[in-house]
């Protein structure tokens, strides 16, 4: 009754002898393995240094410097004016000087993908950070400390896992008058911080049971020195390749936001908005083109930024070098 | 464990409450129903005024929350304004989205661990590569767009399926939906799982096992993978939510007055009760999900344990 | 051999799942199944698409039209509007006379029974109507007793009623009941085909829950069983005396989550009439139904009204920046490329389904329904700009497709003014919430108004709008000379009614608190499965004359 099911006994006890050694080992940087030979840099510098030296990296962050740019001067690659719209010309295909052809409003599609990345990466970029931060920080507490720390912060997700986001959307973003994109970064964050957050707690939970943490915590380390040399590159992963993916769902939710009624109000242009506008109704029936490069952009982004998540994550795991 | 165990069921009480009240005063600040009821037409004064009375909407919010507390112990969950009973909606709403979200954390498990163990064991290969832009596809997409085209082409263009699913909601139509429900979860698996794996693959215990002769399979099966699965298992416990709640468009799409549809027409029609109802018994599944999955920590990785 | 013993842990989470959505499938299995052609049950029954009705169905509660769709089956009152013509003509009434516009006598035809057998009487209409009235029974169409002698009296604006029946109605032997109103109104008995108006058996009044469940009415259907969020299966009514008797064998109201998810079971052919296409279906619908498509006007007219409490929208300068806003619309362009020609640009204030007779006057709005940038750009510049500059069209976009119009009226007004920013859309979440806002005065700039007539009369057009602190005057619009001739329309003869009804539309018109957009289409999709699919004047499909192969 009160032990959990039977298979986790003795086989497990196997298997911690097992990772044993792993665990202590995979702690620091060896010295000869990478043929750095310069004694013991810190985790942090040392991942610095593979990240420069990746690829993978290195095309990411062109791809995000690239995006960027655009976001803060859309006008760099698309002179026309995004609101200048022209029912006439509603649906047609690409044709020269309109690459990717007009949307239902008549709006040239280009200019609106250009001009939408500012919103988006805003609100994607932002969002992710601040809920990467926010639930890290309580689900590593809620992980680290236990007991009341845990009973608090989790029940605390539970209900804030139960409240619909229409009803959420409804409530706190209708009584902000004016919305703008902080507003809504700011939803997305108190409505998506549970989810790293029990991630973020589970990753802790199971990195303070290594064992270089118990030495380290015999050593006598202070709470915040293990939390953070020790705990926490081991338990980065998770939070790291969940954010990457939310990052491409929180374009969407800024598109359901202001479809709802409840998000930013026109005439702001962004990726999400145009993709729900090509969705709605089935627009995207009889013009694919208004549904592709809007979602296209938006793929592109997320890729970068998984790119960039898994090189990072790969430079903070020790046992990959 | 077993004291852990009373411990987290004990901590719903409370749970319970702050959620019904939270959420009770969110539907209350929302606004007026009473006013849609009329239509296009300024509410007649009177007669509103005998809806509010009747909803007891006319009485201060702290009232209101206390006869409706009051009505819940005796069963009573309320009226829809249609005059259903909130009860009754749970009765056919909750087996209903059960079900789809059962499908869909099998889809998830089964298929986002296979693809997850396969590109985890071959990262950089073509097989990587073809999951990951598959994922990027999911991410961007919509689900109304991948809802709507795979309806459309199986349920009409090729005929294999009833598009729209029967009030009764048997598994067998709702296999269709639990798919293109889990999609966007399946990309966080299989990447969870991928990362996962990957980072496991070198570690000490993996080799060792190799070099002590182990079948290769069972390496895989038995010490990486189980390994391996935590933060696997924290997602799927983190997903319920998102299964059961979160499924208005596939619900709406698919034609199935599951739990998702039920909340988003209750919040729009500002109608507390059946709010209040649903959310108080999701955030019961909620934390008995969490619950189990805590218990599976301790099954995945040994050394937890729970005092 | 340790590892033989523990089995591999995660086969057996395998197979825990498997067998979780095994048994899943079997708990629901067993349902329905009989899909395509419609077996057993269904054959000769048409499936019809429906949404729950919001409130519960009764006569004088229901406000919508998925609730009237069943009322409109389940009942008959004194008066049928003809689905083609939309002419009001006698149904239970055997005559209605007056000699005075408001002393009226209702004598009713003989044999006419509810679907439970029991015959319907004068008291029949007199207690469906006092109950209708009453404040305490919160039905939300009570205001169309208003105009009965007594109304005040069982439905007080504020405290307990005075009375309890309305004083007005009286009734004189078993067939015959007059009629006492608190006013002269010549077209009254023309309105009597609405469905508040109808009869109700004794069941509703002594097993009131039991007649929700299963309501019991004199209309060509009976209610065999609803099953609320599913479906409302009705039949022949076996004692109907009308005679417009049903060409099947019956209808089930079929309930859907979505009008996509109605418009694709029609594509499969697992269901017969869907009467709410999707709008990005529409340029569609005709090739995807192999013509099975119905588009023809209806008593739909689509507005945008002005605040006019608000001083920035008073006086003759805000009137030129009205006109110029309507001419700055390109009408034809957005029925056209939004609509696909589902909607028609509006030239009056009624609805082409009146007919000439009924008071429509195609062209009554003149040149300040034609698009005209030039003349639109000059007349805003004469009245002083945009009040602000800028200006928000206001809508509800929880229900319809409002959002898409909006941007292009509003994107049709910048293109028209040459300024990118002059109008933006201003989307509320939830009708309710725009709802509150109109009625509380909140609206700044334009905002949605649309109706839907309850009667074909042009009475009902232009009254509830726009006399002073009617029902629907969301634009508080008030104006002494109109209030005038409306009062002299309602009591002149009936003919002489609607020229007068017109004239009072054409001084709203040059006073312009609301501009006329378009008249909406009722639309309707059928499978081969049914013929003789139309829709009445107000876009509900006629289903006593459909037949099923």
């Amino acid at each position: 009754m009160t032990e959990p099911p039977a298979i986790g006994g003795p086989g497990g006890a196997m298997e911690l002898a097992e990772s044993e050694g792993g665990g202590l080992e995979g702690k620091g940087p060896r010295p000869g393995r990478k043929g750095s030979g310069k004694r013991a840099r810190s985790l942090w510098s040392d991942a610095w240094h593979d990240l420069s030296r990746n690829p993978v990296f290195l095309i990411a962050g062109l791809l995000i410097l690239f995006l960027v740019l655009i976001s803060l001067w859309p006008g760099l690659i698309a002179g026309r004016d995004p609101l200048s719209c022209n029912l006439g010309r509603s649906l047609s295909p690409s044709s020269t000087g309109h690459w990717f052809g007009f949307d239902t409003q008549g709006c040239d599609v280009y200019t609106r993908v250009v001009h939408g990345a500012r919103t988006s990466v805003t609100v994607g970029v932002c969002s992710t950070v601040g809920v990467a931060v926010l639930g890290s920080l309580l689900g590593g507490l809620a992980g680290f400390f236990g007991g009341t720390w845990d009973a608090l912060i989790s029940r605390l997700t539970d209900i804030f896992f139960g409240i619909p986001i229409v009803l959420g959307g409804l409530v706190f973003l209708s009584m902000t008058g004016s919305r703008s994109v902080w507003t809504v970064v700011s939803f997305i964050v108190l409505l998506g911080w549970p989810q790293v957050a029990r991630i973020a707690r589970g990753a802790v939970i199971t990195a303070k049971q290594n064992d270089y943490v118990q030495a380290a915590r015999a050593l006598g380390a202070s709470n915040t020195r293990m939390m953070v040399r020790h705990i926490m590159p081991n338990a980065v992963a998770p939070v790291i390749v969940t954010s990457t993916i939310a990052l491409g769902t929180y374009i969407a939710l800024e598109a359901t936001l202001s479809y709802l009624g409840v998000g930013l109000q026109p005439p702001t242009i962004s990726w999400g908005a145009d993709i729900s506008a090509a969705s709605e109704g089935m627009q995207f029936r009889n013009a694919p083109h208004i549904l592709l490069y809007p979602a296209a952009a938006l793929s592109i982004t997320v890729l970068a930024f998984i790119m960039l998540g898994d090189a990072v994550r790969d430079a903070l795991d020790p046992k990959l070098r | 464990m077993g004291r852990y165990v009373v411990r987290r069921l004990l901590q719903m009480i409370p749970v319970f409450i702050g959620t019904t009240f939270l959420i009770f005063v969110m539907v209350y600040a929302v606004g007026d129903p009473v006013n849609a009821m009329f239509g296009d037409r300024a509410p007649d004064p009177a007669t509103a005024a005998q809806l509010r009375s009747e909803f007891n909407l006319d009485k201060p919010i702290w009232q209101q929350y206390l006869l409706y507390m009051g009505k819940i112990f005796t069963g009573d969950f309320g009226n829809a304004f249609n005059g259903q009973p909130v009860t009754e909606l749970m009765a056919t709403a909750f087996p209903i989205t059960i079900r789809l979200a059962i499908l869909a954390i099998v889809f998830e498990i089964v298929i986002g661990i296979i693809l997850g163990v396969l590109t985890g064991l071959r990262r950089g290969r073509p097989i990587d590569t073809t999951v990951l832009m598959l994922t990027l596809v999911v991410i961007s997409v919509p689900t109304f767009v991948t809802g709507t085209l795979a309806q459309y082409l199986l349920g009409v263009k090729w005929g294999w399926i009833r598009p729209a699913v029967s009030p009764e909601a048997p598994a067998g139509e709702l296999l269709l939906p639990a798919l293109v429900l889990a999609l966007v979860s399946l990309a966080y698996v299989t990447r969870l799982t991928r990362t996962s794996i990957a980072e496991n693959a070198r570690a000490d215990y993996v080799r060792t096992a190799i070099a002590k002769g182990l079948p290769r399979r069972r390496v895989t099966l038995r010490h990486l993978l189980r390994n391996s699965l935590i933060p696997v298992v924290t997602f799927l416990g983190t997903d319920v939510g998102n299964l059961m709640a979160g499924a208005l468009v596939t619900e709406r799409i698919f034609n199935i007055q599951g739990v998702g549809f039920q909340l988003w027409q209750g919040v729009v029609r500002q109608n507390s009760p059946t709010v209040v109802g649903f959310v108080t018994i999701l955030v019961i599944v909620f934390l008995l999900a969490n619950l189990l999955v805590d218990l599976l920590y301790a099954v995945l990785d040994p050394r937890i344990r729970y005092a | 051999m340790r590892g033989a013993t523990r089995v591999t842990w995660t086969g057996r989470a395998l197979a825990v799942a498997v067998t979780v959505a095994l048994t899943a499938t079997a708990c629901g299995g067993g349902g329905s199944g009989g899909g395509g052609g419609g077996g057993g049950s269904e054959a000769g029954v048409v499936r019809a698409f429906w949404t729950d009705p919001q409130r519960p169905v009764e006569p004088a509660n229901t406000n919508e039209v998925q609730g009237g769709k069943v009322l409109d089956m389940a009942f008959r009152g004194l008066k049928k509007y003809d689905p083609a013509t939309g002419k009001a003509e006698n149904a239970v009434a055997e005559s209605i006379t007056t000699s005075d516009q408001r002393n009226f006598t209702i004598k009713l035809k003989k044999g006419w029974k509810f679907s439970d057998g029991t015959a319907v009487t004068a008291k029949s209409f007199v207690d469906a109507w006092n109950y209708g009235a009453l404040v305490t029974n919160k039905q939300v169409n009570s205001y169309f007793f208003e105009y009965i002698d007594g109304y005040d009296d069982v439905h007080p604006d504020k405290g307990e009623p005075k009375a309890k029946k309305l004083s007005g109605l009286k009734v004189k032997d078993s067939h015959t009941f007059t009629v006492k109103l608190n006013q002269k109104f010549s077209l009254w008995p023309e309105t009597l085909g609405y469905v508040a108006y109808s009869p109700l058996p004794k069941k509703f009044f002594s097993d009131h829950d039991g007649w929700l469940k299963k309501p019991v009415g004199n209309g060509p259907y009976q209610v065999d069983s609803y099953t609320k969020g599913q479906v409302m299966k009705l039949s022949r009514n076996k004692h109907y005396a009308g005679q417009d008797k049903p060409r099947n064998k019956g209808v089930h109201l079929k309930v859907y989550t979505d009008q996509n998810t109605g418009y694709t079971d029609l594509q499969a052919g697992n269901l017969d009439v869907v009467d709410e296409l999707p709008a990005g279906q529409l340029k569609n619908a005709k090739k995807d139904l192999n013509g099975r498509y119905i588009n023809q006007p209806a008593g739909i007219l689509q507005t945008v009204s002005f605040p006019m409490y608000d001083k920035n929208w008073q006086g003759r300068k805000a009137n030129l920046v009205r006109r110029g806003l309507s001419m700055a619309i390109d009408r034809k362009e957005v029925t056209e490329k939004i609509y696909h020609g589902t909607r028609e640009p509006a030239t009056d204030l009624t609805s082409p389904v009146l007919k000439s007779a009924g008071g429509y006057k195609a062209g009554l709005c003149g040149e300040t329904c034609e698009f005209n940038p030039k003349r639109a750009k000059q007349l805003v510049k004469q009245g002083g700009g945009i009040p602000g500059g800028r200006i928000k069209l206001t809508s509800n976009v929880d229900t319809g497709s409002h959002r898409q119009w909006m941007e292009a009226v509003c994107n049709s007004i910048n293109h028209t003014l040459g300024k990118n920013n002059a109008c933006t859309v201003d989307p509320v979440p939830t009708f309710s919430e725009f709802r509150s806002n109109v009625s509380a005065k909140k609206m700044k700039g334009m905002f949605r108004t649309g109706w839907q007539m309850d009667y074909p009369l042009i009475q009902n057009f232009i009254q509830p709008i726009f006399y002073k602190d009617a029902s629907s005057n969301d634009s508080h619009f008030a104006d002494a000379e109109v209030d005038k001739l409306i009062d002299k329309a309602n009591s002149s003869d009936e003919a002489a009614a609607v020229t007068t009804f017109q004239q009072a539309e054409e001084l709203i018109l040059e006073k312009l608190p609301a501009i006329p957009l378009w008249y909406q289409n009722g639309n309707a999709g059928y499978s081969d499965r049914v013929s003789g699919v139309r829709l009445n004047p107000f876009s509900v499909p006629v289903f006593t004359d459909i037949k099923v192969k």
